[in-house]
């Protein structure tokens, strides 16, 4: 639609963006955050092209400048893991270590960690990327669910979203965490933290869409993503009004119980 | 002791307890309706349930023709609306739920309200829809004769968790399902296929046969991609919407059944209804016509014609009847206001916005839409859900949106990326401003307003205001 000029003179940039098992980590409407990372590079006359890798397909440590990663049922998780272990954790770790960008979300955040311990049994290996590890809380521990609202660190404007899991997240010396939970419950709903980064890789519980309500965080994905093949890249200013609407919305209604 | 006399068999203690928990469900019902309390849909069946908490299972007992269930994500009210319509029209009186309230107070509230002070009934039938997640906690007190199974998407994961969940208790409901039962089932449909054909009794499949209405692939909003058994991917040979189609695992051979009632040589009419014939094979064929609009109600006319044959009645007979069904309750529900039509339809879920949205769309661009979005309980807490909408298929296609409800930005933002330009987006968070906003630009065909449940509640309050509709307690 047009809403800014490209930037870099001549060159037209081109976003490479992987959505990772699209079929099966796609639970809480987590297109969302790869339908608005497409939109606003767009806006700025930067071109985009969306590769998607689901089970069996090869990836490469060159493919994309960002990686995303979603949430999926149970069942899906754990066909998707295998494929994960087996097939794309090598080149993945390869990206981050030469500077991609890698969103992971909900059950996404929870396979880039280091395992999960279930309730019985032996702990399920993740990937690595982050040093953290998710616990489930045994059973009949209810599930944390509702409105999230974090505050970064840094002093970027708070990020809001919806959270529901029932794996308890704990970050080790390697990571650190997103953001401070405001309101909600974060990673397991104690230490009052939520999300992890490390370099250019994020996970978080703000689950599904969690970029068309934190514009400011998207496009510092943008940046990152489009920032090792074009430096110098500047991202032109977008209205954001919706946006700042949908925001305010949320925030208001952060800390007040929802009405049945 | 399905026909006899409820008192037999019981010492007097229970008798009076029975007779206590309707008379105290019954004072409720009125104090509810005096103190315009939402018609007290569910309020006098928790009474009576605290008094006597078989009510449920030792009122439903008197009904002489028994239960039938209706389970599903999407289509529960129109199918059982259509169900009670169909056997009205064969002389009988079906107790049913209102429109929504189907967890098990709902079902009890039914029962009493129909029920004299002895525990007898008015009814000889009862027709219940049961949300998914109840579907074990009523079915053993019901002991239904026919159960039926729509479908299963993704709907509201805050409250119910995971489909597969759901799926896992429909398959554990069966144990205590009599072997007299039938259950009807989808068979278009992998996730209610593999969740209920191990169930004991009969199984009456139903589905559609006709590719032209097929989908080139699979939507974004399909759940069963992957074989529920092997993992394997599902070959789909033909998809209708979500992952309804002709499904087939080649790994372990699992594949849709061949449909005993299959719905042949469709004429879809938009929003004004659609048209096909139901070949039952060796029980024939009947042409039907309905008001009901899209492919998603095809599959409700199917369950509810092959439920009302388990019941007795014949397949022209049934189809006759389906012809002059009038929309249930928000669903594709039409009233006139200042001369102007206005239709409203329902959004639930990612699926069945999707078909809603093709509804719409078939009816030629409209120049105004108006989505009403809320979070409530009811509706769902978590509206990320609207991220699984393909709302793309608005853009170039509408004049204007106007967004209303607890969660208008949201849908608005979902608008905007899906490139709907932002200037055409209005947020107008009091209802009654804005369906006179969408009904300012409305053309002389009518507004479509696309609410959901508590949405479409609220809006159906001001149409009522305006004298444009009954209450809901009235309908």
């Amino acid at each position: 639609m047009g809403r800014g000029e490209g930037v870099l003179g001549d060159v037209t940039p081109t976003l490479r963006i992987c959505h990772l098992y699209p079929d099966l980590l796609n639970l809480y409407g987590d297109r969302g955050n790869v339908i608005v990372l497409v939109n606003r590079a767009r806006w700025r006359g930067i071109e985009v092209a969306v590769t998607e890798a689901t089970l069996g397909t090869p990836i490469t440590a060159n493919d994309a400048d960002l990686y995303f990663i979603g949430g999926g049922e149970d069942r899906q998780q754990r066909v998707a893991v295998a494929d994960l272990l087996q097939r794309k954790r090598g080149p993945l770790a390869d990206a981050a270590a030469a500077g991609a960008v890698v969103l992971a979300v909900c059950g996404g955040y929870q396979l880039v960690g280091r395992f999960y311990r279930p309730a019985e049994g032996e702990d399920l290996p993740g990937i690595g990327l982050l040093d953290l590890w998710t616990e489930h809380a045994g059973p009949g521990t209810p599930r944390l669910i509702g409105n999230l609202v974090i505050q970064p660190e840094g002093g970027e404007p708070p990020m809001v979203g919806f959270e529901n899991h029932g794996g308890r997240t704990y970050l080790g010396p390697g990571a650190k965490p997103l953001g401070r939970v405001v309101s909600g419950f974060g990673n397991n709903g104690r230490d009052g933290w939520e999300g992890a980064v490390a370099g250019h890789v994020y996970g978080t519980y703000l689950h599904g869409p969690l970029l068309p309500k934190n514009p400011v965080f998207a496009d510092r994905l943008l940046r990152e993503a489009l920032g090792r093949r074009y430096p110098g890249l500047e991202l032109a200013p977008l209205p954001d009004a919706l946006e700042a609407r949908a925001r305010e919305a949320v925030l208001a209604r952060a800390g007040r119980s929802v009405p049945a | 002791m399905r026909e006899g006399p409820l008192t037999a068999g019981q010492p007097p203690t229970l008798r009076v307890r029975l007779s206590v928990a309707v008379a105290l469900g019954k004072a409720t019902a009125m104090l509810s309706r005096a103190l315009r309390r939402g018609g007290g849909t569910t309020m006098p069946g928790r009474v009576a349930r605290a008094v006597e908490p078989a009510v449920v299972g030792l009122l439903s007992a008197r009904l002489p023709l028994g239960s039938v269930v209706i389970a599903g994500t999407n289509g529960k009210t129109t199918t059982a609306h259509l169900l009670a319509h169909i056997m009205r029209s064969l002389g009988h009186r079906p107790v049913h739920n209102r429109a929504g309230a189907n967890l098990a107070a709902g079902i009890a509230s039914a029962l009493v309200e129909n029920a004299d002070l002895l525990g007898r009934l008015r009814g000889d039938l009862g027709i219940f829809e049961v949300d998914e997640a109840t579907v074990p906690r009523v079915v053993p007190a019901l002991g239904p004769r026919v159960a039926v199974f729509l479908n299963l998407f993704r709907d509201q994961l805050d409250r119910y968790g995971e489909i597969d969940y759901i799926a896992g208790l429909w398959r554990s409901a069966g144990a205590a399902l009599s072997p007299d039962l039938a259950a009807v089932a989808n068979a278009d449909d992998p996730l209610v296929f593999e969740a209920v054909r191990e169930l004991p009794g009969t199984l009456v499949t139903f589905g559609i046969e006709d590719d032209r209405y097929a989908r080139p692939a699979l939507e974004h909003t399909a759940e069963a991609r992957y074989c529920y058994r092997c993992g394997t991917a599902y070959a789909y040979e033909v998809t209708y919407f979500g992952h309804m189609g002709r499904w087939r695992c080649v790994t372990c051979g699992v594949a849709r059944p061949s449909p005993d009632l299959a719905a042949r040589d469709l004429v879809l009419s938009g929003p004004d209804g659609s048209e096909f014939t139901i070949d039952a094979g060796a029980a024939g064929t009947a042409r039907v016509r309905t008001v009901l609009p899209g492919l998603y109600n095809v599959y409700n006319v199917l369950a509810a014609v092959a439920a009302a044959g388990r019941l007795g009645a014949s397949l022209g007979a049934a189809a006759s009847a389906v012809g002059s069904v009038a929309p249930a309750f928000g669903r594709a529900e039409r009233v006139s206001v200042d001369g102007r039509e206005v239709r409203l339809l329902l959004v639930k879920n990612p699926a069945g916005f999707n078909e809603v949205l093709r509804v719409v769309l078939a009816a030629g661009p409209p120049a105004v839409l108006l989505i009403a979005i809320n979070d409530r309980t009811a509706d769902g807490r978590d509206v990320s859900w609207l991220w699984d909408v393909d709302v793309e298929m608005l853009a170039g296609r509408v004049g204007h949106v106007v967004v209303t409800g607890i969660r208008a930005e949201d849908m608005a933002l979902r608008l905007q990326y899906a490139g709907i330009p932002p200037e055409a987006i209005e947020v107008e968070h009091a209802y009654d401003r804005a369906l006179r906003r969408a009904l300012d630009r409305a053309a002389p065909g009518g507004l479509f307003v696309l609410p959901t449940y508590t949405a479409m509640l609220a809006l159906r309050g001001v149409l009522q205001q305006w004298g444009a509709v009954r209450g809901f307690w009235e309908t």
